[in-house]
């Protein structure tokens, strides 16, 4: 037990980086996500404080804290105290297992100089698992449990609010997260089959030739729209629907217990990112990233940024689905293509034969099941015709 | 007791109201949800009192007087001038076209003509003035459906329009430019040129919010076969406007019963079928081009002459006859203090809004106030069928319907 205390004090050293990296990264989310929107909408964003605006996350956290906090009469105190910190927690604790960079030990400060044979500066001292926090060899299970711990905020929240849009908004999101749990569980089904390891730095390296993403189409596209209901992002923003539920389930909160809510979005949002990048488009890896470990932490965080940029677009152009309509699309349409994805992946991992009559059978049942819903669909809405006009006189 | 008693006529006891409701709601087997007076989507300050079965609205009553202004009983107190000011308030996405209907109700009563340059121009006005409601409109009911973007761009749109009011009268929303006899003065120079640059530039906007829209599968899922309402219905609830001819009526004022000369303008009527939001939808996203094409009418048409009639009892004789003539110093004193008499008698007119009919009644009582002012307006109407459009459908529906039968508090309540 010689080296406890290094690896401790690695650990320790590693986890404030990344909550500080995730904090900032909240602040400066919320900076692009109004920046970003305003630049898709003819406005201009946030550009008061600061060079460019840059400092106005800090005035809105100065705004936020000295904002009173206000807890409703009929509200369960304990419980809508406790609510905004277990929606926080698991979003910050989500991105233990992702690799940040190489995962190879580093040993520093020395610089290789391939094809010289010349090594500058000499090994002071060891990182022991590089640019990881943890690498636990059931990191995807770990990811997928933690970010079901999250909706029990968000249900307490709306419950303990005493407030019916609150409750409305945290009904809808239990129902919703149950829902698009299960897609999303079988949608990371595909990578773990093909690195055949359920550790998130072995997945990484599995992508070293080709990012699972071309492998796994159909189940990166399902990963990220249940992601996008998993973490409440438009246009699957449900239990806060601002129309309909003025804020949802955090209503009745203000000051810094508000924007925990929001804080934990956020995070949500970058980590989900973080998870799809890595999952689905190599993490960390790139161009010389094996032999310099922090240009594979810039690409890792350009990958994030392209996800979030995304996401932002996403919001800014669409409207949001029906609460129905939503259940419909997680039961009815991703689940079942995420079943056939793992079917089709398993097939093809065993055999070529086997892959082309699994493909051709699941074809055969999708044109089945298309024709006889739009035999249905025919059928129920007698047909539709656009808007006449009426003659000119 | 007496003050008792009266207190107890204003205000409604529980048992009184709950014929609105299920008997369900007593037992807790729905929950009555009370959206606004402040809620983000109600369009200013209407409250909703839904009745919730999960998710789904059981009964969904409006409960309107949020934003009463008590505009009517004020215009007795004003001269038949003055009191045009109070009905750009009414309507406050339809200025122009308020103006116009009083104007035209005055004029009836006074028996003016209006000479046929101010006809052009107040038709060509109000039409713009209806593209920048319906700008409004699709904004805000886009928004309501969380889209976010389009709100800014029609504002970016509507801007041109209210930059084109503000160089006609000065005001970018409450214009008053339309005057009893005429328009209050003629149309600066580069009215026409940035009339013009506006009809060019529109028809491409329309274009992309079309695609943004018309096919988006979300759109559709959130509008089609939501918030329906048949022909006859409609018409016995008294609908008017988008709301009605979405439902498949063919029921246009301004082909019906024209007035400013609309007759002389060639233009269709979008018509829907179904009576859902998404045919409302659809009509009014036709009803810009329409517009479109009756202000590109008017500004070819568009005659010289004088913009105010000449009838020296209703209008104020221009500035440069006041050094010359002293009949018109006495016409001038008279119409600026007393203002101008009109005789007893009632009338009704009705100007096609962009919500629908709105109409105007005036009793004149001989002297220089009206008797008595109504009006009758558009959302009022509309709105009362939002508990029959309404029931059964989601609550991220209800707000779907209310935009789409895009009501304006200030109209409803005035």
């Amino acid at each position: 037990m010689d080296n406890f205390w290094p690896i401790v004090i690695e650990a320790a050293i590693k986890s404030v980086f990344i909550i500080f990296v995730l904090a900032t990264g909240f602040a400066y989310m919320t900076f692009a996500e109004r920046r970003v929107a305003a630049l898709l909408q003819t406005r201009l964003g946030p550009n008061r404080v600061g060079p460019f605006g840059l400092l106005q996350p800090l005035a809105d956290a100065i705004k936020l804290i000295f904002k009173e906090e206000l807890i409703p009469g009929g509200a369960d105190k304990v419980i809508f105290l406790l609510a905004p910190v277990i929606t926080v927690i698991p979003a910050l604790v989500i991105l233990a297992v992702v690799p940040w960079g190489p995962t190879a030990p580093i040993h520093c400060c020395q610089v290789t100089i391939p094809g010289l044979n010349i090594t500058l500066g000499g090994a002071y001292f060891t990182i022991q698992s590089g640019l990881g926090l943890a690498d636990v060899n059931v990191g995807l299970l770990y990811i997928l449990s933690v970010a079901s711990i999250a909706v029990y905020g968000v249900v307490l929240a709306g419950w303990s609010s005493d407030n019916k849009y609150a409750m409305l908004g945290g009904i809808r999101s239990s129902a919703q997260m149950v829902s698009y749990e299960l897609a999303l569980g079988l949608s990371v089904v595909g990578p773990i089959m093909l690195a055949q390891s359920m550790s998130m730095v072995d997945i990484v390296n599995a992508q070293s030739r080709v990012w699972f993403v071309v492998y796994q189409p159909v189940g990166a596209l399902i990963f990220y729209l249940a992601t996008l209901a998993e973490v409440n992002r438009a246009p699957f923003d449900m239990p806060e629907a601002e129309q309909e539920l003025t804020a949802g389930y955090h209503t009745e909160y203000s000051g810094m217990k508000f924007s925990l809510f929001f804080m934990a979005e956020y995070i949500k949002m970058i980590g989900v990112s973080a998870i799809f990048a890595t999952l689905f488009l190599g993490g960390w890896r790139g161009p010389m990233a094996e032999q310099v470990p922090l240009l594979g932490m810039a690409y890792f965080f350009a990958k994030i940024a392209a996800s979030l940029f995304f996401m932002i677009w996403l919001r800014s152009t669409h409207p949001r689905l029906r609460y129905d309509r939503l259940m419909a699309l997680g039961w009815k349409v991703l689940l079942p293509l995420a079943l056939a994805n793992v079917v089709v992946t398993a097939a093809a991992l065993i055999d070529t034969t086997l892959f082309a009559i699994v493909v051709g059978a699941l074809v055969l049942i999708g044109v089945v099941a298309l024709a006889a819903y739009a035999w249905r669909r025919r059928a129920s809405a007698g047909g539709r015709a656009a808007v006449a006009q009426s003659p000119a006189t | 007791m007496g003050a008792q008693a009266e207190h107890q006529l204003l205000e409604a006891t529980v048992d009184e109201l709950k014929h609105l409701f299920s008997p369900r709601v007593e037992t807790g087997d729905t929950v009555l949800l009370n959206m606004g007076p402040q809620h983000p989507s109600t369009h200013g300050v209407l409250r909703v009192m839904a009745e919730l079965d999960g998710e789904i609205i059981v009964n969904a009553i409006p409960d309107i007087g949020y934003l009463h202004t008590g505009v009517e009983k004020n215009m007795e107190a004003k001269t038949y001038t003055k009191a045009l000011v109070m009905t750009d308030r009414l309507d406050y996405l339809n200025t122009i076209g308020n103006n116009l209907a009083y104007c035209l109700a005055v004029e009836k009563l006074m028996d003016v003509q209006v000479p046929p340059r101010a006809q052009v121009l107040r038709v060509l006005l109000a039409e713009l003035q209806r593209i920048a409601s319906h700008l409004v409109w699709l904004g805000t009911h886009t928004s309501d459906i969380a889209s976010q973007s389009v709100l800014f761009y029609c504002f970016r749109e509507r801007e041109q329009i209210l930059a084109i009011h503000e160089m006609i009268s000065g005001q970018r929303m409450m214009t008053s430019y339309f005057r009893p006899g005429g328009v209050w003065r003629d149309v600066p120079a580069g009215f026409e040129e940035a009339v013009r640059a506006f009809l060019d530039y529109l028809p491409r906007r329309l274009d992309e919010y079309e695609a943004l829209l018309t096919n988006n599968p979300i759109w559709l899922d959130r509008t089609r076969n939501i918030g329906v309402i048949d022909g006859a219905t409609a018409l016995t609830w008294g609908l008017t406007g988008p709301s009605l001819r979405g439902s498949g009526v063919n029921f246009d004022i301004r082909k019906l019963m024209p007035y400013s000369g609309y007759e002389q303008y060639d233009f269709n009527v979008p018509l829907g079928q179904n009576g859902d939001v998404y045919d409302r939808y659809l009509v009014r996203m036709q009803e810009f081009r329409e517009s479109l094409k009756i202000v590109d009418q008017a500004l070819r048409k568009l005659p010289k002459g004088p913009v105010m009639t000449s009838n020296r009892k209703v209008a104020p004789p221009p500035r440069s006859e006041l050094g010359r003539s002293m009949e018109a110093v006495i016409h001038h004193f008279k119409l600026w203090t007393e203002g101008f008499n009109a005789p007893e008698g009632e009338v009704y007119v009705a100007v096609e809004s962009p919500r629908g009919e709105l109409g105007v009644f005036l009793a004149g009582n001989g002297g220089p106030k009206p008797h008595r002012v109504h009006w009758r307006t558009p959302s009022f109407n509309n709105l009362q069928a939002l508990p029959l459009m309404s029931k059964g459908a989601f609550i991220a529906d209800v707000v779907g319907i209310i935009g789409s039968i895009d009501i304006v508090l200030g109209d409803v309540d005035r």
